[in-house]
């Protein structure tokens, strides 16, 4: 995979960061040494191998369907930038 | 096949599905708050849903069967084993800055959904896929100027992802496919299928091309919250489509939106855009395993479903495949349909249904679980045209009655004095009171004016108040008159 400039550029915008210019050239240098190291991964033959969604020998826990939490908007609310009329606010999204 | 008629000829419209089904659960997928529809704006939020820093999500194990339920009633393979994934985008009101979807490992794989189509026709359409995940928040952007409020009740709650593969070939199908996928999800309990309250949402891809061709490029018209829109949506868009390619345009694949008021589709500005969700396994859960004597349970447990009910209707009560069809599009009113039928004649019964008491729940705008009328007094009332104490034309105004008061057929029969008269005697002696009353009509009857027996008919109906037994009557008409 080739992380280029224009790469970092792109996955800066989709991920809401903001790269200056000046930095994206040195961002796509580390993050190319990145991804070959992790790529050393791909000498292995994983042919046969069930892929791996975790590492823990586990698989998840299930709850009961029951109402035992919400009904606490005033702390959910607590911490919003902005709130009116018990909904969060936010600039208007234009659809 | 239906084919479109453009200008350089036939096109076909290749349309896939992916309908979001809420699931009827108490809690949320991954927390413990409330689903109901309804709630003063975040009342139903757990820090859970809103993504505060450090919370953990566990899988409520009661959707997990409701997917399963589905994925058997569908026909599809249920996977012992599935991940969940992160889809990641931005917006308002998806706190977390991605949903908990399924990518690459769904609950269930595969499936089918039969069509019923017009004039006892029937198709088979494959289903891709079904995965669970979490709802967004809703955002509201009409309640203030420069604002869009965000309400998080919704986010977090249940849903199934069903894929179609792209086997529909015309709004029609896609309307049919809607309703028995809706229909099945109701049956099941699994969603309550209600599409104003968007329980029950639909996206559509559509495409064009000249038969045999290859695919084209396809759109995806987002969010259509109605059969009737998805179907205009579908449509609209297929035109649109040929008309472009037509004028030597090219169709551009996009993310569209149906415009309800206006009965277009048009591009959608800000939130597809990226289509880039970098979806990676949700560290914070591990895989869903499933017990296979559980699934084995569920599958044990499972309702007779409207396809199979529609085949016994057909086959063990003798009912027309069009009033089967009728009859088990819910499952109340095929239960309430088996109640009136055990023990009496099916098709009798299946006529009450769907004709008298439908036309009457109709106009006073009832389901059948609000029915004034239940289905033993239904039953009842058949009864009585069955032993001839009342005529089936009594009977309707009987029916109407019952609609009305809620009174029962027996005593409405009693109190208004509607009782047939079977009684020859009486029923002869109103015929030859007519006869001596018409000698004139009579006399034209006799030369060959056949279609006279219709009014002597009415006449000595008339004359014994409506309650004339109509065998009884015509036999002793013919008699009498060609006597």
């Amino acid at each position: 995979m080739s992380i280029d400039k224009a790469t970092v550029a792109h996955i800066a915008a989709l991920a809401r960061i903001r790269v200056p210019e000046a930095d994206r050239e040195r961002l796509a240098g580390e993050l190319r040494k990145i991804v070959a190291w992790i790529e050393q991964l791909d000498e292995i033959d994983t042919t046969g191998v069930e892929p791996m969604a975790s590492v823990v020998e586990m698989t998840t826990p299930q709850r009961p369907d029951a109402v035992n939490d919400g009904d606490c908007r005033d702390k959910v609310l607590a911490n919003a930038p902005a709130a009116s009329h018990g909904f969060f606010t936010v600039p208007k999204v234009v659809e | 096949m239906a084919l479109i008629e453009g200008k350089t000829g036939n096109w076909e419209v290749v349309i896939g599905l992916e309908v979001h089904a809420q699931v009827v659960s108490r809690s949320k997928l991954f927390s413990g708050a409330a689903t109901g529809f309804g709630a003063e704006p975040n009342s139903q939020v757990s820090p859970v849903d809103a993504a505060f820093p450090g919370m953990l999500p566990v899988i409520n194990r009661f959707c997990v069967e409701q997917a399963v339920k589905t994925g058997i009633g569908i026909e599809g393979k249920v996977n012992p084993t599935s991940v969940f994934d992160r889809k990641n985008y931005f917006y308002a009101d998806l706190p977390a800055g991605y949903q908990i979807s399924q990518f690459t490992r769904p609950i269930v794989s595969g499936g089918s959904i039969a069509l019923d189509l017009p004039e006892g026709r029937s198709r088979t359409i494959g289903v891709t896929r079904l995965h669970l995940e979490q709802d967004a928040g809703k955002s509201l952007h009409d309640q203030h100027p420069n604002l869009t409020y965000v309400d998080l009740n919704r986010a977090g709650t249940a849903l199934m992802e069903i894929v179609s593969e792209p086997e529909l070939r015309s709004a029609e199908e896609a309307g049919a496919y809607l309703r028995k996928l809706r229909t099945i999800l109701r049956y099941l309990g699994t969603c309550d299928g209600n599409m104003e309250e968007g329980s029950l949402r639909c996206d559509a891809n559509v495409s064009v091309r000249k038969p045999g061709a290859p695919l084209g490029t396809r759109c995806e018209i987002k969010n259509v919250n109605s059969i009737r829109f998805a179907m205009l949506a579908i449509d609209y868009e297929a035109r649109r489509q040929i008309d472009l390619i037509e004028e030597g345009g090219v169709v551009k694949q996009e993310t569209r939106l149906f415009d309800s008021a206006r009965g277009v589709t048009r591009p959608m500005r800000s939130k597809e855009q990226a289509h880039d969700y970098r979806y990676f396994p949700d560290p914070d859960l591990l895989p869903l395993v499933l017990d296979p004597a559980e699934i084995e349970r569920l599958r044990a447990a499972m309702p007779e479903l409207p396809d199979r009910k529609k085949e016994r209707f057909v086959q063990d009560y003798k009912l027309t495949p069009y009033d089967a069809g009728v009859l088990v599009s819910e499952r109340q009113t095929a239960d309430f349909f088996e109640r009136v039928a055990k023990g009496r004649d099916a098709r009798a019964a299946a006529n009450w249904v769907t004709g008298e008491l439908f036309g009457l729940l109709n106009k006073a705008g009832k389901g059948i679980e609000q029915s004034p009328v239940s289905a033993d007094a239904i039953g009842a009332l058949l009864d009585l045209i069955a032993d001839n104490t009342v005529s089936g034309r009594t009977a309707k105004d009987v029916f109407a009655e019952m609609f009305e008061t809620g009174k029962d057929a027996a005593a409405i029969v009693e109190a208004k004095g509607l009782r047939q008269v079977t009684d020859s005697g009486a029923i002869e002696a109103a015929v030859d009171r007519v006869i001596a009353e018409q000698p004139e009509k009579v006399a034209e009857f006799r030369a060959g004016k056949d279609k006279l027996f219709g009014y002597f008919v009415g006449q000595v109906m008339k004359a014994t108040g409506g309650k004339a037994n109509p065998g009884t009557l015509n036999e002793l008409l013919k008699k009498k008159l060609s006597g």
